[in-house]
């Protein structure tokens, strides 16, 4: 397949953060085939990283992903302290999970609103954006910063939260507890998102386990995977807590793991608020002598993984960032073939790949001509909720 | 139990195959092999101890390309990466590992085109991240690739006020 001009909206458009390009090549209302095209916006960041000091590489990689500007610093200075064997003070680790989690919310809420909008549900685009809300105000009181928050480094983090905020931040945890359980009861109890989303795109526990997907993608599909479990680190393994995981892989399943692991992130936050020790926050670490280093975090979208190689200098030999739409996308494969046209929005959005990677859908018919572009997918994909629920005789 | 455990499966089922045995903790060890064992290697770890595959990294060395191949046992929540090197930086060659986990398709392509790594029995190693008109046999992970400088003002469509 090529990638000539068949792209409707350019490979850069000013509502997308990130321009990806896919490719269905369809027979009627089948899909048959499917590529993808990315790199539109690959910005060098390894290369980047080896030419910066360890302190410096830690803000590029922040810069990595505005949603998941949490989990690659924190990938990344685990990834510095593995090779030295650095110790982190207490606090700091519960600062890690907080940061951590609070990023979960956000990014879990950002999916489902957006997932509403693709199946026409377009109230709950707006409630599940508008409840993110509190979360990034916590996240300011929290960091000083609603996005990027500049919080790690390494041996620590870099501000403290202060006793006279966490009465504030419980109350708007609470606050978006309320409007959680509302959205949990909107989407779960509801019969038209039954009817529209079990049973589509399923992966399979052996496929899921082929492609090493990770995250909600994989713990949809029956496996028990949790980097916050199974590799403990910051905080995590201090306080209770439960892996959710789903065993249908359809998209239904990717839904209701993301709904109660938001759950189970508020219940996170406020273990850690109330457990979090006194003390220092960095432990300040000098050089970095020569060696390895591996730094696993799971990401609200599954394992993010960075290794970084020292050779005694200030800055990385080789610096690997992969992070875990790298191993989700592939599965697309799996997903979307043999599935209806309609369905194919949704399914490719199941996975959470940054979300605008959608935006890119084209569909081509055998002979590699033009057919439709995203929104008049997205209306399909709209039109067909509507359909659903004029049988059941609901609109 | 523990990283111990798998360590020693590993040296029992390859003997001499493994060159070397680096412990770095309780949760990472780095074992060299003969590039030429990979796949059997990645079949055992992968197939029958179950583990999962992370991801490759390649490394410009001095002495070759170095690629590490990542894999993590969840249940026990340790990392061991098995090290090969390809001594031959002119036309580094290794046989692919897609035949055993499609999770390598696309880093397999990554390492192709950025460190210029051939993947014996990969058909799909089309660019990944590169642009279509990047030239060929030029990597820009490689060491001695130095990157073209740029000149902001001499770009189109950036003019100073």
């Amino acid at each position: 397949m090529s990638h000539k001009a068949t792209i409707p909206i350019g490979p850069y458009h000013p509502l997308q953060e990130e321009p990806e390009f896919y490719k269905l090549v369809v027979d009627g209302e089948k899909v048959v085939d499917v590529d993808v095209r990315i790199g539109y916006n690959h910005r060098g960041i390894e290369k980047l990283s080896e030419s910066k000091s360890f302190d410096q590489s830690i803000f590029i990689v922040e810069r990595i992903c505005g949603i998941c500007s949490s989990s690659h610093p924190i990938a990344c200075v685990q990834a510095v302290e593995d090779i030295a064997g650095i110790e982190v003070p207490e606090r700091a680790l519960y600062i890690r999970s907080i940061t951590q989690e609070l990023e979960r919310l956000h990014s879990h809420l950002l999916w489902l609103g957006l997932a509403g909008h693709f199946l026409g549900y377009n109230t709950v685009f707006m409630w599940a954006w508008k409840y993110r809300e509190p979360v990034c105000d916590i996240m300011e009181t929290v960091t000083g910063n609603r996005q990027n928050y500049a919080m790690m480094k390494v041996g620590g983090v870099r501000r403290d939260i202060e006793k006279d905020h966490i009465p504030y931040i419980l109350q708007r945890l609470d606050e978006l507890l309320t409007k959680l359980e509302m959205l949990k009861g909107a989407v779960l109890d509801d019969p038209v998102l039954h009817a529209r989303l079990k049973g589509i795109g399923i992966l399979t526990k052996e496929d899921a386990i082929d492609y090493s997907a990770l995250g909600p993608t994989s713990r949809a599909s029956g496996i028990t995977a949790d980097v916050r479990r199974d590799h403990p680190y910051a905080a995590y393994d201090r306080i209770k807590w439960n892996v959710i995981t789903r065993e249908e892989g359809d998209v239904f399943a990717k839904t209701v793991v993301r709904i109660l692991e938001m759950m189970e992130s508020v219940s996170i936050i406020r273990q850690c608020l109330d457990k979090m020790p006194k003390g220092p926050i960095d432990s300040k670490p000098k050089d970095i002598p020569p060696g390895e280093g591996i730094g696993q975090v799971e990401a609200p979208r599954g394992e993010c993984f960075h290794y970084v190689k020292s050779d005694g200098s200030n800055s990385p030999v080789r610096h690997k960032v992969r992070a875990p739409t790298y191993m989700n996308f592939p599965t697309f494969r799996e997903t979307v073939i043999g599935e209806t046209v309609s369905d194919a929005t949704i399914i490719l959005a199941a996975i959470d790949p940054c979300y605008c990677c959608t935006e890119r859908l084209l569909i081509v018919n055998d002979k590699d001509k033009e057919l439709m572009n995203v929104s008049e997918l997205i209306k399909m994909s709209q039109e067909k909720t509507a359909l659903i629920k004029k049988k059941m005789g609901i609109a | 139990m523990g990283i111990d455990d798998s360590l020693n499966k590993i040296k029992d089922r390859f003997k001499e195959k493994v060159l070397k045995v680096y412990r770095h903790s309780d949760k990472r060890a780095y074992v060299d092999i003969d590039a030429k064992d990979i796949v059997d290697f990645t079949r055992y770890i992968f197939k029958d101890l179950s583990f999962r595959f992370n991801i490759a990294s390649g490394v410009d060395a001095l002495e070759g390309i170095e690629i590490l191949y990542h894999f993590c046992l969840d249940a026990e929540g340790f990392v061991i990466s098995i090290r090969v090197l390809l001594k031959d930086k002119s036309d580094p060659h290794i046989a692919t590992i897609t035949g055993v986990t499609r999770g390598a398709w696309w880093i397999e392509r990554e390492i192709h085109e950025l460190f210029g790594v051939e993947f014996d029995g990969n058909s799909d190693l089309r660019r990944l991240l590169l642009p279509d008109d990047w030239p060929d046999g030029v990597y820009p992970l490689r060491k001695d690739f130095v990157a073209p400088k740029r000149d902001s003002r001499k770009e189109e469509g950036h003019h100073e006020s």
